[in-house]
């Protein structure tokens, strides 16, 4: 999902914008007053998480539990069927490749937004004339729509008129059927997920880099240390902190990515590129013929691997902030 | 003492930022291209023989969906400042038990791929036929948002210094009147933070849109694009021109934003 990648380096932008949490002295006479008074002001949160977060996802569950129709989801009276629908989804033909599909879109979308995005953090680390204007601009893909960038996108990779294609054969090569052949849907939605997400990890890098003391650069300048040996020895150990947070939020907010695949490749040809939101989604929205129980199943499954994930960043987060 | 040799380096970083923005000068450049230079071969590089085709069609065909979608983000910009603001205040001023624990659970909720909500959402709504209404959406998109917003208010307003609301406090006014009196009015910022993220969010929002609102008769212009691409509508530069449209807030936000995101930072330094 779109905004999720953008939560995550909007709260890093937020979370650098605050000093640390300031504690509150409690007061003993007020105190019983004032504990329902905060409560009053979370009240519409606590509703809005109950009725909003709480309730779908529940009916969500329901969903995946029983045996649904399109009559009987909108009658009700669906039978309660177990984990049939479960057991469904993982003896589906589908299902291997779309779990190898979302582990390679993940994994190789991770490393190279990662990896460009750490380089590119490192270069306008140094503060040429109009680095921060330029550096500005690398935040456009980050801020456009999601179904904008990934239309573009899909006409760029068009196989008769795409400008890539354009390019391929006036240096001599070969046009590459890059949306339509099942050896290559995956490469390109992931190459455009990886533009999308290299100025979210460009900015928290940034931030990062920003953190390390000048006076350690001069140092290990005067020990002689040169560029290369300066950034393996110093900048990528001291950046580790921010690059697993990174690498993190990346992998979880990658997992659920569904525009950028949907709209450009519907996860065909033959399911080349399906993953499991983009096969929950079709399963559910995609075909005349809705499968709602299977459909909320594969969610469910996609929810217990984000959420895996997602308590590992937050156990991270607190072992960081336990040591500051 | 690296002065001398920056002059390159400002030349590599524009030579990389026109790679990466590619794309958008593409996306602009095919919205002014005419149909029959659409699948020439080279194509053309810089829109030579420019048509407004492509707008006139955005202006024809897809008002509405603008106008929807600006109704909806707004929509969403206003359920996710009420619900937030309160509870960032009390989660970082009043600090009741149990505030670590929500603080926790907003984190996870981030963490929910859209589309189990969507699903949740859709068979809800349609119990309650609320399916494709703008009211629904607007609940649906604001679950984007309210997590982000709690903990961007609840960190900004952890960090106004204690005098300025026990000043308040002295005077006689309550948890009430410090809040919407004293520490709202100081947390402008983050109010603009949060409401420009919650605003492109909404306006940039597919999953919802295409689950909640498919068949409305307001529907945004997310799907105005999609279903132009849907119906293997060949004019792309109708499909382009309205990408272009569609991206004039995140466009503006790259402006605007940036200036409120950089008072907050050093609105957040200074006080240290």
């Amino acid at each position: 999902m779109p905004a999720a990648t953008r939560t995550a380096a909007g709260a890093g932008v937020a979370r650098t914008a605050t000093p640390a949490p300031v504690r509150h002295r409690r007061r003993a006479p007020g105190y019983r007053a004032q504990r329902w008074v905060a409560w009053a002001f979370l009240l519409p949160l606590v509703a809005f998480l109950l009725a909003f977060y709480a309730y779908p996802l529940y009916r969500n569950l329901d969903l995946s539990l029983r045996n649904y129709t399109v009559r009987s989801f909108v009658q009700g009276g669906a039978p309660f069927t177990g984990l049939a629908n479960y057991r469904r989804v993982i003896d589906d033909p589908t299902f291997a490749p779309a779990l190898l599909h979302t582990a390679v879109f993940t994994a190789a979308s991770l490393v190279f937004q990662f990896g460009i995005g750490l380089a590119l953090a490192v270069f306008f680390h140094q503060h040429f004339r109009l680095s921060a204007t330029l550096r500005a601009l690398f935040l456009v893909p980050w801020l456009l729509p999601l179904i904008v960038s990934s239309s573009t996108w899909a006409w760029m990779l068009n196989s008769e008129a795409g400008v890539v294609n354009s390019v391929l054969r006036a240096v001599g090569g070969d046009p590459v059927n890059w949306l339509t052949s099942p050896h290559w849907s995956l490469v390109s939605v992931t190459v455009a997920n990886v533009w999308i997400g290299i100025p979210f990890n460009l900015v928290l890098l940034y931030s990062g880099l920003q953190g390390i003391s000048p006076q350690l650069y001069e140092a290990a300048a005067l020990d002689g240390a040169g560029g290369w040996q300066r950034f393996w020895r110093l900048t990528f150990p001291l950046l580790r902190p921010v690059s697993a947070i990174t690498l993190l939020l990346g992998l979880v907010y990658t997992l659920k990515v569904l525009d950028v695949i949907w709209v450009m490749t519907r996860g065909g040809p033959a399911d080349s590129s399906t993953t499991f939101a983009t096969w929950a989604y079709r399963l559910g929205f995609g075909s005349v013929l809705p499968r709602f129980g299977p459909a909320a199943a594969v969610g469910n499954l996609l929810i217990v691997a984000a959420l895996g994930f997602g308590l590992v960043y937050i156990r991270f987060q607190r072992r960081q902030g336990g040591q500051a | 003492m690296r002065r001398p040799a920056t002059w390159w380096k400002t030349g590599v970083g524009l030579v990389l930022t026109a790679l990466m923005l590619f794309p958008a000068y593409w996306m602009v450049n095919v919205s002014f291209t005419r149909d029959q230079d659409m699948r020439k071969t080279p194509p053309n590089w810089f829109p030579v023989h420019g048509t407004l085709a492509g707008y006139r069609a955005v202006l024809d065909q897809q008002l509405p969906y603008l106008g929807t979608s600006l109704l909806v983000s707004l929509g969403t910009v206003a359920v996710t400042l009420v619900i937030a603001a309160p509870a960032g205040y009390s989660l970082a001023r009043l600090r009741p038990a149990g505030g670590g624990t929500l603080s926790f659970l907003l984190l996870v909720a981030q963490m929910i791929p859209g589309i189990i909500m969507a699903m949740g959402f859709y068979a809800i709504y349609l119990t309650l036929g609320v399916l494709n209404t703008v009211g629904g959406l607007i609940v649906g998109d604001a679950t984007i948002a309210v997590p982000f917003g709690v903990l961007v208010f609840q960190a900004f307003m952890s960090g106004i210094p204690a005098e300025i609301t026990q000043a308040a406090t002295v005077d006689g006014a309550g948890p009430v009147r410090a809040f919407w009196s004293v520490v709202l009015p100081v947390s402008r910022n983050a109010t603009i933070t949060v409401a420009l993220f919650a605003f492109l969010w909404a306006w940039s929002d597919f999953v919802f849109a295409s689950t909640l609102d498919g068949g409305g008769r307001l529907r945004p212009i997310t799907l105005g694009i999609y279903q132009y691409i849907g119906n293997n509508n060949q004019q792309w530069n109708a499909i382009m021109a309205t990408a272009v449209v569609a991206s004039i807030p995140a466009a503006a936000l790259l402006v605007v934003a940036q200036r409120y995101i950089a008072a907050g930072v050093s609105a957040g330094a200074v006080k240290d």
